[in-house]
């Protein structure tokens, strides 16, 4: 499994540097063939190059600090335990932790339904994995401005949490019916 | 410069500094993740850079605003809220390219939508999903979140 990720990895990073070097050949190119939009284009590409290259080394670097002192499996014992309100709490933020891509989180998220945790937590725990990443809400404040940041967040805590209550009523109300029959 | 880079580096700084007090070799080893995952990301950084000053160079700012701008209707915000479900860009990536889009004249709503279903939908990895946690709670899971996140982007288009 690891060495498979692994391989994907390495075959991902050199599907994008093909990519980049494609990008950069059509941009060159369109550049010379329209060359008063020169100025325009690589200003606006310049300054967005500062304000990322400002902040992701920082954030790399927390999320690193993060792999390594907080060892696998930890969130998956803490989760399997909470319920409630707590549970739900609990949820947001361990998911909210700077770990890895969305698709890590399925399995553990099945598991801990398997483990007996409330679905909607499940539901909570991968839409928070997936949505208010730590890392991500530092350069969307970054680059989107603390009111939008804000705002963006209040609202999907709450929307996901009652999407998950949703999910769990709906899903618990299919699996009933059948057996009504 | 801005808060937000001056926070967020103080923040790594001081945390690397505590961890090396605390351990010089997980140091070293967090250290070395994050310049793995740093040059990992870098190409697609690149990538999008270029993409954004194609962007704004050439599309001009009207055409923008016509479809997903202040004046277009609920069909434009509908439209990017599709493209951000179908897109499978890295989250980091989607901040500045949703910054592009403000920008260049795309509204709040438009640009909200298209952060949130971006990050909470994933088309791609949903055969995965449905795998992991059958069909059911998968593709209500998706589902839902399309509902919720034009929801979120209205209300914020409203409020901002």
């Amino acid at each position: 499994m690891r060495r498979d990720i692994k391989g994907k990895e390495k075959k991902g990073i050199k599907q994008d540097v093909v990519f980049l070097g494609i990008s950069l050949i059509l941009v060159t190119v369109l550049l010379l063939v329209f060359p008063e939009k020169q100025k325009a284009v690589i200003t606006v590409s310049w300054e967005f190059f500062t304000e990322i290259i400002l902040i992701l080394p920082a954030v790399m670097i927390l999320m690193g600090l993060f792999a390594v002192w907080v060892p696998d499996g930890m969130i998956m014992s803490y989760l399997g335990k909470a319920s409630g309100h707590k549970g739900a709490l609990l949820s947001f933020l361990l998911g909210a932790l700077p770990t890895g891509p969305v698709y890590l989180a399925f399995p553990v998220a099945s598991a801990l339904i398997k483990k007996g945790a409330r679905i909607s937590n499940a539901v909570i725990f991968l839409s928070s994995w997936a949505c208010i990443k730590i890392p991500q809400e530092m350069i969307e404040l970054q680059f989107l401005g603390v009111k939008f940041m804000a705002l963006r967040l209040t609202l999907t805590i709450v929307f996901v949490a009652i999407m998950g209550l949703s999910i769990e009523r709906i899903i618990g109300w299919s699996n009933k019916r059948p057996s009504s029959l | 410069m801005k808060v937000t880079v001056i926070f967020i580096n103080l923040l790594a700084i001081s945390g690397l500094l505590i961890a090396f007090v605390k351990d010089k070799d997980r140091t070293r080893q967090s250290v070395i993740i994050a310049i793995k995952s740093f040059s990992r990301i870098l190409p697609s950084i690149f990538i999008v850079i270029i993409l954004i000053g194609v962007f704004i160079g050439f599309v001009p700012a009207n055409k923008i605003s016509e479809i997903v701008g202040e004046q277009s209707g609920p069909g434009g915000i509908f439209l990017i809220a599709l493209l951000g479900s179908v897109l499978h860009i890295p989250a980091l990536l989607s901040f500045p390219l949703a910054a592009s889009f403000l920008k260049n004249g795309a509204s709040i709503t438009a640009v909200a939508a298209f952060i949130t279903t971006l990050t909470m939908i994933g088309t791609v990895t949903l055969p995965l999903e449905i795998k992991e946690l059958g069909r059911k709670m998968a593709l209500l899971r998706n589902g839902i979140s399309f509902i919720i996140a034009i929801i979120i982007a209205f209300i914020m288009g409203a409020i901002l």
